[in-house]
């Protein structure tokens, strides 16, 4: 067994099991802890992949950003130390039923299809690369989504002070008047 | 041809009046409303005599014959391009004798409730229903068309029941007119049918073509048979039965006793002299038709008239209510002049009963709108309609009394008044064609004259009772209508009817056959002495001969017990039977259809509504489970 | 460089998030829990992206670059998601899911 295959099998177990812990802890703290070490072990998939500056954006922006906002609306909402009821066992065979049906058609469907391989030359990704594509305006540039992402980052920076924002419009008038 | 086109005023001015006097009658006073109908029917009476005067003087004579004058026609509903609805007047011996009658009477009317109904409330109402009958009459009469005459037909009933219940506070009144109208309305529908067959058959409805000796009613033969009688008899009885209604025959005469819930004149106009004799008129109207098409409904007729008049006659020897013995009268005397169409002849002399009929309804008209009048002033003197709470009014009531003692002697048949020729020339026709009919009408004759005079000396003599308060002599305004139909009825039987309305409308020589008008009279006086002997002064020998004869007494009080039958057949044989399933049917069957389909709808609505609960993971579910088994269905099935 | 680790087994751990993911978010009742499955669905999508880019395309980006847009996708996602439940929270002083359901018959 090399390293390699060692490595991938431990962030494989460790997604695997910390991810269904997520989906079925009681704790909602545990919950989102849970979800970051499944967040560390997806970026250590990555860093397998030879991905790294996504490993790191991996790392910082989902690990640190995404379950740090996650844990302040827990808080916000002092949801901190309710433990949850167990769920009614129709709702979860149902959903079971039909997530290992899912599961079970696309593993089947992997398995079954051959993949081919492009045998060009692999591409060493660094910053230099993945810095001249992100802002390249050439054939494989990717300026475009970069803008458009952008705008969309502006937005939903926008949208989410409105809508968190204390009071409604109409109850803001009615004090008004 | 001379004009008469003014008489198309016969009918408009009535009609006006209703309508001026029904929207505006309320602003105007009463006195001032009531003199308004009065003058109309002035003017209408006088159009009628002046018609009556020329027609029969000589404009309507044409060779010797009274012929059919159109005065005024106009053609209102197109069918096809031969079948078509008309509104016109037609002029014939028959309907200008109507003409007369009709105006004479509501004219009569028209002056006596003036005082009659003085004070009453509705009084405006009276009038302008009084005005809208006597359109809807004149207008049946000089009908061209069958289909015309069906028209007024009914809105004589509308107006009959609206004068029945004119009363309308008053529960029996409200009954009597429903019942009233609803009888009738019943036998008008065989009315339609056969007009229908008729007019089918013949493709007309114009009475000038119907009638006609060489058109299509009289000549069409081997015509479909139904059940073993031709088309054209069927038809012919279905209208009769429209008659039938309309006149009180047996065994729709139910409705004629009850309606004297009505004011006393109204009874006077509509149930004595016009709108009974609707029946009479419409058999003589179509008669041609009747003799050569269908002579088997003519012995049906002569029969249905017959037993009518024998069956009221023998009820209104028990009566108590003076009202409804004159009602029973009327069917009894209207029976007479049926029957005499029924035996009659076509044609010159063979023609008698038809003669006879006519000038029938002409005396009767008179003597029994006397007779209604002058009870109404009893009533109206005594406040009671009961003879038990009467006699000796002759003494209180000199001119009612008078004109009373005419007309019984009328109706009775006694020479040389009205009633004995045309009842005479009536039982000779009788007599000449069958004699089984001829005895039976003999008797009732016999009967008619007994029960008058019973009615008459309980009224006017027997027992000389005290009045609560002093009965007094009706005012002018009634009593003058009493005196100027007592002349008419005296007099009336001298005029020469065998030269005016005949069957063919030529005149011929009649007279008197003594071999049948002798032993009449003398069976009228013995009825009349009978009646002498039990009702002059008072006495016990009717109430031992009522209870010698108990049992015939009781079933002949109780008029037979025909009305319970009819109750008996409605409630329990054809509600019961048959409404009530048909109603059920149409409740649970017809109605739970629709309802079903609605439950239906809405049960499967709430099922589906399920699926949109607003449950996120109920869509995101569905959501999954639908993308999985698409994927599947385009891996697997669709290669 | 994949040395001997096949694009399969990738895919099959993505898989197996996945419908983790697809459990969660059907059986949660807290909505931020559901909000947690969502992320862990986006995640093994993102996976899946790279491992393609990596063993199919290797002289190409597009794999790397969409997974990249996807974690900002995903990142503003959150933003505005917390910021409704924040709503939420006000009016129903709770966060149970089975609240929200008034886009109903």
């Amino acid at each position: 067994m090399e390293g390699r295959e060692i490595m991938f099998a431990a962030f494989a177990l460790v997604i695997i099991v910390f991810s269904a812990l997520t989906v079925t802890s009681r704790r909602i703290l545990r919950a989102a802890v849970s979800l970051l070490f499944v967040l560390i072990a997806t970026a250590g998939l990555y860093f397998l992949l030879n991905y790294q500056f996504l490993a790191a954006v991996q790392l910082t922006l989902y690990a640190g950003g995404i379950v740090v906002l996650i844990i302040f609306s827990i808080l916000l909402t002092s949801q901190i130390s309710q433990k949850f009821e167990p769920i009614e066992w129709k709702k979860a065979l149902f959903s079971a039923l039909a997530a290992i049906a899912g599961a079970i058609v696309v593993i089947t469907t992997i398995l079954q299809h051959t993949f081919a391989a492009d045998t060009a030359a692999a591409m060493e990704v660094n910053m230099h690369v993945i810095g001249k594509s992100l802002l390249g305006t050439g054939a494989d540039g990717y300026v475009l989504p970069f803008e458009v992402i952008s705008i969309l980052l502006v937005a939903a920076m926008i949208g989410a002070i409105v809508i968190a924002k204390k009071g409604s419009p109409f109850k803001e008038e009615e004090k008004n008047k | 041809m001379a004009d008469f086109g003014y008489t198309v005023w016969i009918l408009i001015v009535p009609f006006v009046t209703f309508i001026v006097l029904g929207l505006f009658g309320m602003k105007l006073k009463a006195r001032i409303s009531g003199l308004t109908g009065t003058l109309g029917l002035a003017i209408v009476t006088v159009l009628s005599y002046a018609t009556a005067f020329r027609y029969f003087l000589g404009a309507g004579l044409a060779d010797g014959i009274y012929q059919k004058i159109i005065a005024f026609n106009s053609t209102w509903l197109t069918l096809t391009d031969r079948l078509h609805i008309d509104m016109g007047v037609l002029l014939d011996p028959i309907s200008v004798m109507m003409l007369v009658v009709i105006s004479t009477v509501s004219f009569m009317v028209h002056i006596y409730s003036l005082g009659y109904m003085k004070g009453e409330k509705g009084f405006e109402r009276y009038y302008s229903f009084l005005s809208l009958f006597t359109f809807s009459m004149m207008g049946l009469v000089v009908a061209t068309n069958i289909f015309q005459m069906y028209i007024f037909w009914e809105l004589v009933g509308i107006s009959s029941y609206l004068l029945i219940g004119f009363y309308y506070s008053r529960p029996s009144a409200v009954a009597a007119s429903k019942k009233a109208f609803i009888v009738t309305r019943f036998a008008d529908m065989g009315f339609l049918i056969g007009i229908l067959i008729l007019s089918f058959t013949t493709k007309t409805f114009d009475f000038v073509t119907l009638t006609d000796l060489n058109g299509p009613a009289i000549t069409s033969t081997g015509g479909a048979v139904f059940l073993g009688m031709s088309v054209m008899t069927w038809s012919m009885i279905l209208i009769f039965v429209g008659g039938a209604g309309k006149s009180a025959m047996f065994p729709l005469h139910i409705w004629l006793p009850d309606a004297m819930e009505g004011p006393t004149p109204v009874s006077a106009l509509i149930h004595a002299a016009t709108m009974v004799v609707a029946g009479v008129y419409l058999v003589a109207r179509m008669f041609p038709v009747y003799y050569f098409a269908a002579p088997e409904a003519l012995q049906i007729i002569a029969w249905v008239g017959a037993f009518s008049s024998l069956f009221a006659a023998v009820i209104a020897m028990t009566q108590t209510d003076i009202k409804r013995v004159l009602a029973y009268s009327t069917i009894s005397q209207i029976g007479y002049m049926i029957f005499s169409l029924g035996v009659s002849g076509y044609g010159g002399h063979e023609g008698l009963g038809f003669m006879a009929s006519n000038w029938h309804l002409f005396n009767h008209a008179m003597f029994k709108a006397l007779l209604f009048l002058g009870a109404g002033s009893v009533i109206h003197a005594v406040h009671s309609n009961y003879m038990t709470e009467m006699g000796g009014l002759r003494k209180y009531l000199p001119i009612t009394n008078i004109t009373f003692l005419i007309a019984c002697l009328t109706i009775a048949g006694l020479f040389p008044l009205s009633g004995f020729f045309s009842k005479d020339e009536i039982l000779t026709a009788a007599f000449h064609h069958d004699k089984v009919l001829f005895a039976i009408e003999y008797l009732v004759a016999g009967l008619t004259a007994f029960y008058m005079f019973r009615l008459y000396f309980s009224i006017f003599h027997g027992h000389d009772r005290q009045y609560d308060h002093t009965p007094h002599e009706s005012p002018a305004t009634m009593t003058i209508p009493l005196i100027i139909l007592a002349i008419g009825s005296v007099f009336s039987g001298l005029l020469p009817f065998n030269r005016l309305v005949t069957s063919d409308g030529a005149p011929f020589e009649s007279h008197i056959e003594w071999s049948v008008a002798g032993p009449s009279l003398i069976i009228a006086l013995t009825g009349i002495a009978i009646a002498w002997v039990m009702y002059r002064k008072e006495n016990t020998l009717p109430d031992r001969l009522a209870s010698t004869f108990k049992h015939s007494y009781k079933w002949a009080y109780n008029k037979f017990y025909i009305d319970e039958l009819y109750l008996f057949i409605t409630k329990k044989i054809i509600f019961r039977r048959i409404s009530q399933p048909v109603a059920w049917f149409d409740r649970h069957i017809v109605d739970g259809t629709m309802n079903g389909i609605a439950w239906v709808t809405q049960t499967v609505s709430n099922r589906i509504k399920g699926l949109q609960s607003g449950q996120l993971q109920q869509y995101g579910f569905v959501f999954v489970t639908g993308a999985v088994a698409l994927v599947l269905f385009f891996i697997y099935l669709i290669k | 460089m994949n040395s001997g680790i096949p694009l399969e087994y990738y895919l099959i751990v993505a898989t197996i998030m996945f419908f983790i993911g697809v459990y969660g978010f059907l059986t949660r009742r807290n909505l931020i829990t559901i909000l947690m499955s969502t992320e862990l669905i986006l995640n093994s999508v993102n996976i899946n992206f790279l491992a393609f880019n990596r063993f199919l395309f290797p002289g190409k980006l597009d794999g790397h670059f969409f997974g990249l847009f996807v974690i900002a996708v995903a990142a503003s996602e959150a933003a505005v998601a917390i910021a409704i439940i924040i709503n939420i929270y006000r009016r129903f002083t709770s966060i149970n899911v089975e609240n929200v359901n008034e886009l109903k018959y």
